[in-house]
Parts: C-alpha cells; sequence; structure tokens
C-alpha cells in the first residue's frame, strides 16, 4: 500500500539520496548518492529495507514532515533526534537508531545533525521516480528527487506504510560509529608531481577543513603542498573518483566528494580509501584531519572489514514497544471510534 | 614520440588509471578509443572481475570497480590492464558528424568582441574561423554531456578569463585554450563564451542515449540569426527538434 509524507517544512538543503547512479560517468554523469552510504544503510535496515533504498540526506536543518495517507514507518541514522507529534497534539522525542510509526495527521520535525549528514529512512524507501537508475538528487543537471532539487515545501514523497504490528518498532543495540584516526589514502595517481616534501607534508601536517565545502567536494586549509617545478599542478583532464584529492596552484588540498565532477585538471597526490569517505561527511568546517598512507589491497580489506561491521551491527537490531505505546494505541483506537481529537485530555487508559 | 609504453596508475582503492600519454593529440587519443574496445570486449568475456564503467579521457581510461565485488589482486589487474593496453590497436575515430546551430548574437557573445581584439580578428573573422573547423569530442566530463572538443585553431587560442563567472548560461559556446565546447547546464564556469545553441545536449529522459554527443563524433558549427535560434529553441523546449535532423547523413536524404 501506498503511504505519503507531505513536506511541511523543507528545512535547508535536504535531499534524497541512493547508492548513486553508476554507469553513466563516461558522459559525464557524477556518482553522486549518499554522502555517507553506511548510515543511510543503518536507517534503512532498521525499517527492513535494501540498504541502498532512497532516503532524505539531512545536513543543516531537517525538514518537518506530515504523514497524509497511511501509516508510514521511518528510522533516523547519524547525530540527529527528532519530535514526533501526534495528530492529538501529543509530542514525543524520537531518538537516532530506532523506528518510529506515523499515522496519517502525525508529524516529524527532524531536528539538525551534531556534525555533517544525517539520514531519515522511510518504510519501503522514498518512490520517487528513479532517473538513469538511481533516485539521488543531483541538482545542478536537475537529476533525481524531486523535481532534481533539495526539498521544498509542499513536495509529496511516497513510500510504502508499514506492515504488520504498528505498534512495535525496532532498534539498534548501539549507533553504528566510524572508527577514529587519520584518514587513510592511496597515494596518486599524480604522485609523481610532488617532491618528497609535498608528500611528507599530506602525511604529517595537520589540514583544517575549509568552509568552502558541499556535496561535490571539500577545501582543505594547511601547509601548502607544492608542486615539482618541472610538473606543475596542472594536467590533461584525466578520470576522477570521490576521495580523490587534487592541489591546485595555492597548494591547498581539496577533497572530491559524491557530487565530484567525473574528470579533472589538476594532479591528483592522493585518493581517499573508500571504507574512510563515509568519514568525510561528518567533518565540519573547522574540523582538522590528518592523512596516512596505505597500500591498494590494504585499502580493499578496510572496505571488507568495513562490511563485517554493519553486518555485525545489523544483527542486533531487535523489536521493541516504546515507552507509551499501549497509551498511544488506546488513544488511537479511541480516536478511530469516536472520530475526536482533544490534545488536553488525558489519553484514556486500558 | 607522442605515444609513451602505457602505465597503470591507481586513483584510490577502487579505480585504476591506464595511461597512454600526457598529452591531448589525435594518436594518443585513437589509443585510448581501441583499449576502450578491448576492455569492453575483455569485460564482457569475464577477464576482469568486478568492473562497473570507465571513462576514456584524452590520453587515459579511468577503470572503476566495484568494491564489494570478488576483485583480482591489485597486481594482476594492472597486469590484465597493461596486456591489453599494449595489444589493443589504435582505432581512428569513426564517430557521427553534427551540424549544430549556434547564434552569435551579441547578447550570447560577452567575449566574443574582446578575443577578435586580443587575436588581432575582426568579429567576422572569428566566426568564419570557427564554423570552418571540424571540432573532434575527445570525452566527456565535468557536467553531465560537457564534450569536450579537440580542434580549435591557434589563431583562436587564448587562456581561459583570469575570474570564472559565476554563472554560464546553459547552452553557451565556449573556448580556452586550444579546447571548444558547449556548456549543457547553467554553472561556473572560466571559458570565453562566443555564442549560443538552442541544442539540448543532455537529456535524462532518453535514458538509452541521454548525452547528445560522444567520444570520437565530429562537430561543425552553423552561425543561424536571432530569429532562426529563437524559433529552433522554442521547439527544443517542447522536445521538437529531432537529434537526426543534426546529423549530416540526413542531408543527403530526400
Amino acid at each position: 500500500m501506498t503511504g505519503v509524507l507531505e513536506v511541511v517544512e523543507a528545512g535547508i538543503a535536504n535531499c534524497i539520496q541512493d547508492a548513486g547512479r553508476p554507469g553513466y560517468r563516461s558522459i559525464g554523469v557524477p556518482l553522486s548518492g549518499a554522502a555517507d552510504p553506511l548510515l543511510l544503510a543503518c536507517a534503512n535496515r532498521l525499517l527492513g529495507n535494501a540498504p541502498d533504498s532512497a532516503a532524505l540526506e539531512v545536513s543543516l536543518a531537517g525538514p518537518r514532515l506530515r504523514a497524509s495517507a497511511g501509516a508510514v514507518r521511518v528510522a533516523l541514522a547519524g547525530a540527529v533526534s527528532a519530535r514526533l507529534i501526534r495528530a492529538n497534539g501529543t509530542v514525543r522525542e524520537v531518538p537516532a537508531w530506532q523506528t518510529a510509526t506515523l499515522f496519517p495527521g502525525d508529524a516529524i520535525a527532524v531536528g539538525a545533525p551534531g556534525a555533517g549528514v544525517a539520514y531519515l529512512a522511510v518504510s519501503g524507501g522514498l518512490r520517487v521516480p528513479l532517473q538513469l537508475g538511481s533516485r539521488a538528487t543531483y541538482p545542478r543537471a536537475r537529476l533525481g528527487g524531486v523535481a532534481g532539487r533539495a526539498l521544498a515545501t509542499g513536495d509529496r514523497l511516497p513510500c510504502a506504510t508499514v506492515g504488520g504490528d504498528p505498534w512495535l518498532e525496532f532498534r539498534a543495540a548501539a549507533p553504528f560509529e566510524h572508527p577514529p584516526g587519520p584518514i587513510r589514502v592511496v597515494l596518486g595517481p599524480q604522485d609523481d608531481h610532488f617532491d618528497a616534501t609535498a608528500l611528507a607534508t599530506l602525511l604529517g601536517a595537520e589540514y583544517t577543513v575549509s568552509h568552502e565545502t558541499d556535496r561535490m567536494g571539500m577545501r582543505l586549509a594547511g601547509p601548502r603542498l607544492a608542486h615539482r617545478a618541472d610538473r606543475g599542478a596542472d594536467i590533461v583532464s584525466d578520470g576522477v573518483a570521490p576521495g580523490a584529492i587534487q592541489v591546485p596552484a595555492d597548494g591547498q588540498p581539496i577533497i572530491l566528494l559524491a557530487d565530484a565532477q567525473t574528470v579533472g585538471g589538476y594532479a591528483k597526490i592522493a585518493t581517499v580509501i573508500r571504507a574512510d569517505l563515509p568519514r568525510l561527511a561528518h567533518l565540519a568546517p573547522g574540523a582538522p584531519l590528518r592523512f596516512a598512507a596505505v597500500a591498494v589491497a590494504a585499502g580493499r580489506a578496510a572496505y571488507r572489514a568495513q562490511a563485517g561491521t554493519f553486518a555485525a551491527w545489523c544483527a542486533r537490531i531487535a523489536p521493541f514497544r516504546p515507552p507509551g505505546a499501549i497509551d498511544e494505541a488506546a488513544l488511537y483506537a479511541n480516536n478511530l471510534v469516536s472520530g475526536i481529537v482533544d490534545a488536553h485530555e488525558a489519553p484514556p487508559r486500558p | 614520440m607522442l605515444t609513451a609504453p602505457p602505465r597503470v596508475l591507481a586513483l584510490g582503492d577502487a579505480a585504476l588509471t591506464v595511461e597512454f600519454g600526457s598529452e591531448i593529440a589525435p594518436e594518443i587519443h585513437a589509443r585510448v578509443l581501441g583499449f576502450a574496445q578491448a576492455l569492453e570486449a575483455a569485460v564482457a568475456r569475464g577477464a576482469l572481475a568486478g568492473v562497473v564503467e570507465w571513462v576514456p579521457a584524452y590520453r587515459s581510461l579511468t577503470v572503476y570497480f566495484d568494491p564489494a565485488a570478488e576483485l583480482d589482486d591489485p597486481a594482476t589487474q594492472a597486469e590484465i590492464l597493461l596486456a591489453l593496453a599494449r595489444q589493443a590497436p589504435a582505432v581512428a575515430p569513426a564517430g557521427r558528424r553534427w551540424r549544430i546551430p549556434v547564434c552569435f548574437d551579441a547578447a550570447f557573445a560577452p567575449d566574443l568582441d574582446a578575443l577578435a581584439a586580443a587575436k588581432g580578428l575582426t568579429r567576422a573573422a572569428v566566426i568564419t574561423l570557427l564554423t570552418a573547423t571540424p571540432f573532434r569530442v575527445y570525452m566527456l566530463g565535468f557536467l553531465p554531456g560537457f564534450p569536450y572538443l579537440g580542434g580549435l585553431p591557434e589563431a583562436l587560442a587564448l587562456p581561459r578569463r583570469a575570474t570564472p563567472r559565476t554563472a554560464v548560461p546553459a547552452r553557451s559556446l565556449a573556448v580556452a585554450g586550444r579546447m571548444c565546447s558547449v556548456y549543457p547546464w547553467e554553472s561556473p564556469g572560466g571559458w570565453h563564451l562566443l555564442g549560443r545553441t538552442p541544442v539540448r545536449l543532455f537529456d535524462a529522459d532518453h535514458a538509452a542515449d541521454p548525452a547528445l554527443f560522444h567520444p570520437g563524433d565530429e562537430i561543425r558549427w552553423v552561425a543561424i540569426d536571432r530569429d532562426t535560434y529563437e524559433a529552433l529553441e522554442r521547439r527544443a523546449a517542447t522536445g521538437g527538434l529531432e537529434r537526426g535532423s543534426l546529423l549530416v547523413e540526413s542531408e543527403a536524404q530526400p
């Protein structure tokens, strides 16, 4: 059955993302997709969705959504929480890492993530139309999402209604956390445009995330990475990928992110391994970061280990009845019978 | 000797770039195109596991792998790619030939006078040179459907603007250095804007083939006046400008 979430307040720059749009890079279409695919997968798995189902990527200020058709279940992943506002006016806090169910007229107001991105997944995934095989929003070419743009007030987001007992929710045993430590990189492909001093600086110094950061890339500030005089900063453009660290002539590195263009003309000193890309999505302007070099094989081993950590996290998702669920269920049943909602009346006890 | 022995470079832990040289040259690009064909066949017969896609560029080709797949170890992958790269013949581009209408009206060409002045040419001479030159699509990138075109005469070559524009209008014809392109979308950009086409370069609803141009295609610009531009723009906006009508081959047909 089809559920609908209506956008009551759009928040700031919230967009629909999934695993992205592979297969079209040769015609210039960026990969896009969730900045942190693991948190996207966590939010989806809480609901029993496929891990890469389309969900809302929340960054600066979360949206307020109202269920307008069917009972819709939602789940948050990340450093964020929300308020669930029942149609009768009662309000309760919904933390991340557990599900909550909205009946028609209920709303959820998502807060601001602590740092970086968080995800709000919905039962069945957000069912906006697929474009070139994905629902990921890429505003520059008006692809994916709702009309190829961030959420806007009044948008209607189709999803599935909740199956089974709507009062039985699910929660994780613990938040999913990324490991600390330096961001791991594979040197190159143009490390030969830099001398040993620049490579030692990249791997030894601390860099800071600047304000010039969006879904396309993250500009860093720190010690200058000088190019070899005989090579310079410019190359004949070649393929790039999210995680590639470009160094323009000013010597300040730029890490390309999910919406990165497909080719680039700056020398790439190193490239962040896939397992550590999601961590970049949680670094706010001013945050420090360091790099460490690993071999390609070690990067791939880290990716496999991460998949194992995620599987173990999923195995510890369990059903529970939230406090007050029985009261709410009774109230809801009562409202169905009487058709009257009174926010000021104490909910009837069973 | 422009073409060097191919080499394989790691782009992180899930992509490898096979490089054939460091310059923009037809000989090097022909090797990239030949390698792309050999790679397609190799992937089809299962010689390389976990390949998601590849991006041919001016002088290299980048192969993207699925990190969740069972991949060969990096050294084996590099060997397989190098063997293919050495064996693959250079392939001359055999793309389609396009005639793309462009309006050089002053409103669409804010940098035309400055470029003409910088190169000691008249405005009309710049337009004549642009429309007399066959351009070759080397690769697509930067934005969906953005073609990197080679072939701009030295007489029109000018380094990119010192300060990029924050918003280049969609479908602007632009040049920088020895390159030429059309911005398919409004975007920031530092190239010199010399005209505008009513033609859409990318259409996601054309799902099987969203980008108008492919690497190897040949493009010639055809000057049109403002009234023609407006008429074609209205047709394009409603999907009434058929791609086939822009191909040279179609001119031969009754």
